[in-house]
């Protein structure tokens, strides 16, 4: 555990990679392989499974450290990580523990699980005395479940494979699977991510190859030409707003793995039953939609599929998820991934073409400019953009470009120019500073600067907000929340207006006097009976503030209301 | 019941009978002043009253200005007021100010350093506890988070990595606000580790410090240091105003680190953007604000600058009488502009 507390604070300290791996290496080179299996497991993404309730230990780190509720609500405020905030309360440790990560995990944390909450209780205050403020942190993260630390999987392998002389390929396609909550880690499971390279060894059957990755191509389309070449040299497709998954076909099963290398396949049994058709020895690389009159649904259709694990006839019916293949990994039980991505497209179109599963379409066009007007059609067809792949690339792991580069062509966000009207603490890093933010947009345009001010006033008064359907009384009406898109200086800046401007303190949130104009990106529009606004809109971020736009000029419901319909 | 012997007043903490101001942020003919950080040390005062031990960084840092000095547990007599300082422990020269009227004692502490795990301050004479009626308590650091480890292991940490870049040929860049964090990092670390070098806002404190008797290791500046090769091993002293400037680009390749007691949080530690963040205060940490009110045996506490409203709703539930005063105190942005527009060598 005191090993692994090392580690985890030098992975924390440090933004460098090459110190991160350093550590990392030092890390496995010294832990016995059953502490390492575990270690391994947490750093690659691998979840705790939580064995007691965050609620028992915040009250426990209370009693303990002799503070009230309230007093501890003020730590945590400050602090902004609930595991943190106990670690420093509870008083100094009087005993040592020298136990390895993986006694802790398997003789202690997992057996919690099942004990009543007293034995619980008495076995974590016997534990916070033997351990020091970093294992502490850590002891608090792995029992509540809360646990993430700042290393990519790729740094993890590459650590990994550095230390055992391997390809880091190889590694990543050893680990596939390995942080599955399922299947326990041990020394031996560790071993064999790490053993030598055995030539013709059976693999799993079901095991996937490691999701090559793509990057987001910047830059005007005037200048693809010089920096791309011909459009002639690269495969071109719609980009899909779904899954990304990989169908496994191999000893007469199929398996289904999302890109965050989860087994899916119970969840799309529609998709299982049409890769039955596929020959033994392959794997597909494309992406899990859902699929309603020809085309793409939205994201929020498939979400609604995502977290089922009950499927009813209904929901297959109203909600069917087809497979749109783009990518061919293996076939014929041969690894396909170091052959040309044109070679790979021949064999997918002739072994999907007139089958079960979709194939992803090649879009054909003379210039980038002809390609830039079929991308301006994505939201009409469902999809974000398009993707560019060089017919020559091979079939990288993970973000790496060694191998040739898949670009991701997005189409711009759709934006909206808003107030803000709360703010909370951020978490992290950012805690202590106001990051999180409430938006909204004028119920109807205001008649002019000074009917806006009146509206400021009223909140400012604190006068109860009318009915926003009431489109004669002008108010603002929040409709998003976003906590990303400005850079630290510019959330300083925004934390000094928003304590400024604080009109009432509801807990963490803040309730302000209006003041500032952002432009709002997000990706997609639908209507929501959840929200007061009446709308929901993904993945929103901050694309700027308008420092530049006086409040009467933010946008309107009706306008956001007409994004609607360009989004179907 | 008799009246207090301080109030606010808009031009700083005031004290009535005795006609006079503690550490007031607008000029007044009378001030009397806790410790010479800028934000309880300001410029445009008539007279000013200090500690004689302090005398020459006050007068490093405000100037020429028309200063009565008093020795620690030496008292005056000003309008029936009597009037004593006693060490508190922050930085050179950090006084209390004890005022006794009428058979009532209170006691304004100004910023001070009590450490739960029982350490001092090697830089100055140790806060001393002053019975009193009323205590005026800063709260910089009043939240329960705020525990500082003994200093012998933070030392050994910063040592660690001293040690580890001088032996990786890197510069170790360690900022930390140039009067009192500096000195105390000064007189903290193993100097036989490699040369010390300090920026130019540091080294005219360390002059004061060492004027006053304080024992620091040999320092240089940038300017006396003929082989630059020296630099691969050195410690660099330097306020926190350097990261990024022209001044730091010459360590380019250094690992940089911050001290300061702000630095106890990961989320702080992060957002400064530095390699290693220490956790070193001239502060008191949390049981270090318990121990030094309990220590008073006072029935009433005023709380300034920090989490005065933490600390008055925990006071009040331990059974005190506690309040709070709304100060000016606690900006270190002003000792951050004082270290910047200090001169820095070429």
């Amino acid at each position: 555990m005191k090993r692994f507390a090392r580690l985890y604070a030098e992975l924390d300290a440090s933004t460098a990679t090459l110190d991160k791996v350093a550590a990392l290496r030092r890390y496995f080179a010294e832990a016995p392989p059953a502490d390492a299996a575990w270690a391994a497991y947490f750093l690659a993404g691998g979840k705790p499974r939580q064995t007691a309730p965050t609620a028992l230990l915040r009250q426990l780190a209370c009693e303990v450290s002799g503070i009230a509720d309230w007093l501890f609500e003020e730590c945590y405020q400050a602090v902004g990580d609930l595991a943190e905030t106990i670690a420093l309360v509870l008083p100094p440790a009087d005993g040592d523990s020298d136990l390895g990560l993986a006694v802790w995990i398997e003789q202690r944390l997992l057996p919690l699980r099942v004990q009543p909450a007293e034995q619980q209780a008495a076995s974590v205050r016997d534990w916070w005395r033997e351990l020091g403020t970093a294992e502490r942190f850590l002891l608090v993260k792995l029992i509540g479940g809360g646990f993430r630390v700042g290393v990519s999987k790729l740094l993890v392998q590459r650590a990994l494979a550095e230390q055992a002389g391997l390809d880091p390929k190889l590694v990543a396609q050893r680990m596939m699977g390995y942080t599955d909550a399922k299947r326990a880690p041990d020394a031996a499971r560790f071993a064999s991510l790490i053993a030598p390279p055995q030539a013709g060894s059976a693999r799993e059957a079901g095991q996937p190859y490691p999701f090559f990755l793509a990057h987001a191509v910047e830059g005007g389309v005037d200048d693809f030409e010089r920096r791309l070449g011909p459009p002639s040299q690269w495969i071109v497709e719609w980009k899909y707003d779904g899954i990304r998954a990989q169908v496994v076909r191999r000893a007469g099963q199929v398996w289904i793995w999302s890109r965050g290398e989860e087994l899916v396949t119970e969840r799309y049994p529609e998709v299982v039953d049409q890769a039955a058709a596929l020959p033994d020895g392959t794997v597909l690389d494309g992406e899990l939609l859902v699929w309603k009159d020809e085309r793409p649904a939205p994201f929020a259709l498939l979400q609604q599929r995502i977290g089922r694990k009950l499927l009813s006839k209904k929901l297959l019916a109203e909600l069917p998820v087809r497979f749109m293949a783009y990518d061919l990994l293996e076939h014929g039980g041969v690894d396909l991934r170091e052959r040309p991505q044109h070679e790979r497209r021949t064999a997918l179109e002739s072994l999907v073409q007139g089958g079960p599963l979709r194939l992803s379409p090649r879009l054909e066009a003379a210039t980038w400019q002809q390609l830039a007007v079929l991308r301006a059609g994505s939201r009409e067809r469902g999809v974000e953009g398009l993707m560019l792949k060089h017919r020559d690339a091979a079939y990288g792991s993970g973000r790496t470009k060694v191998d040739g580069v898949w670009w991701k062509w997005k189409i711009d966000p759709m934006s909206v120019d808003c107030v803000l009207v709360y703010a909370q603490r951020g978490h992290g890093r950012r805690a202590s500073l106001y990051t999180d933010y409430s938006f909204a947009v004028w119920n109807r345009a205001p008649a002019d600067a000074a009917e806006a001010q009146a509206v400021v006033e009223a909140i400012a008064a604190r006068r109860p907000a009318p009915d926003p359907k009431d489109r004669s009384v002008l108010q603002l009406v929040p409709f998003a929340k976003a906590y990303s898109g400005l850079t630290d200086e510019e959330f300083k800046a925004v934390d000094r207006v928003i304590r400024a401007s604080t009109i009432d303190k509801f807990g963490p949130v803040r309730s302000l006097r209006p003041s500032l104009v952002f432009e709002l990106g997000f990706e997609g529009i639908n209507r929501s009976t959840r929200h007061k606004s009446g709308i929901a809109v993904r993945f929103p971020r901050m694309l700027r503030l308008r420092q530049d736009k006086p409040l009467h000029e933010a946008d309107t419901l009706d306008e956001l209301e007409a994004l609607l319909s360009v989004d179907r | 019941m008799s009246p207090d012997l301080v109030v606010e007043r808009p031009e700083g903490l005031y004290c009535p009978p005795g006609d006079f101001y503690i550490d007031p942020w607008r000029p007044v003919d009378r001030a009397v002043i806790t410790h010479a950080h800028a934000d309880h040390a300001r410029t445009g005062h008539g007279h000013y009253l200090a500690s004689a031990i302090g005398a020459g960084v006050l007068r490093a840092r405000l100037g020429a200005i028309d200063l009565q000095t008093l020795d620690y547990g030496q008292a005056i007599v000003h309008h029936g007021v009597r009037l004593s300082l006693h060490p508190a422990g922050h930085v050179l020269g950090s006084a209390q100010v004890r005022l006794e009227h009428d058979g009532r004692v209170w006691v304004v502490s100004g910023d001070y350093f009590v450490s739960g795990a029982g350490d001092g301050n090697a830089t100055c004479a140790p806060f001393e506890p002053v019975r009193c009626h009323c205590f005026i308590t800063e709260s910089t650091f009043g939240l329960p988070i705020y525990r500082w480890r003994p200093q012998r292991e933070l030392f050994a940490d910063i040592d660690a990595w001293w040690r580890a870049n001088a032996a990786a040929g890197r510069p170790s860049l360690l900022m930390g606000y140039s009067f009192g964090k500096a000195q105390r990092v000064l007189a903290g670390v193993d100097a036989s580790i490699g040369p010390i070098v300090v920026h130019g806002a540091v080294e005219p404190i360390n002059r004061a410090y060492r004027e006053a008797g304080v024992a620091l290791p040999p320092t240089r500046l940038v300017s006396e240091v003929d082989d630059k090769a020296d630099f691969r091993s050195a410690l660099v002293v330097a306020p926190p105003s350097v990261a990024g400037s022209v001044w730091a680009r010459r360590f380019a390749d250094a690992s940089d680190a911050f001290a300061s007691g702000w630095m106890q949080l990961r989320g702080a530690r992060r957002r400064q953007g530095v390699d290693r963040g220490f956790v070193l205060s001239d502060h008191a940490d949390w049981p270090g604000l318990m121990q030094a009110i309990a220590a008073t045996g006072c029935e009433r506490v005023i709380v300034t600058h920090g989490y005065e409203a933490v600390l008055v709703r925990w006071l009040q539930q331990q059974g005190l009488q506690a309040s709070s005063f709304k100060t000016e105190y606690g900006d270190d942005a002003l000792d951050a502009a004082t270290d910047a527009v200090e001169p820095s060598p070429p």
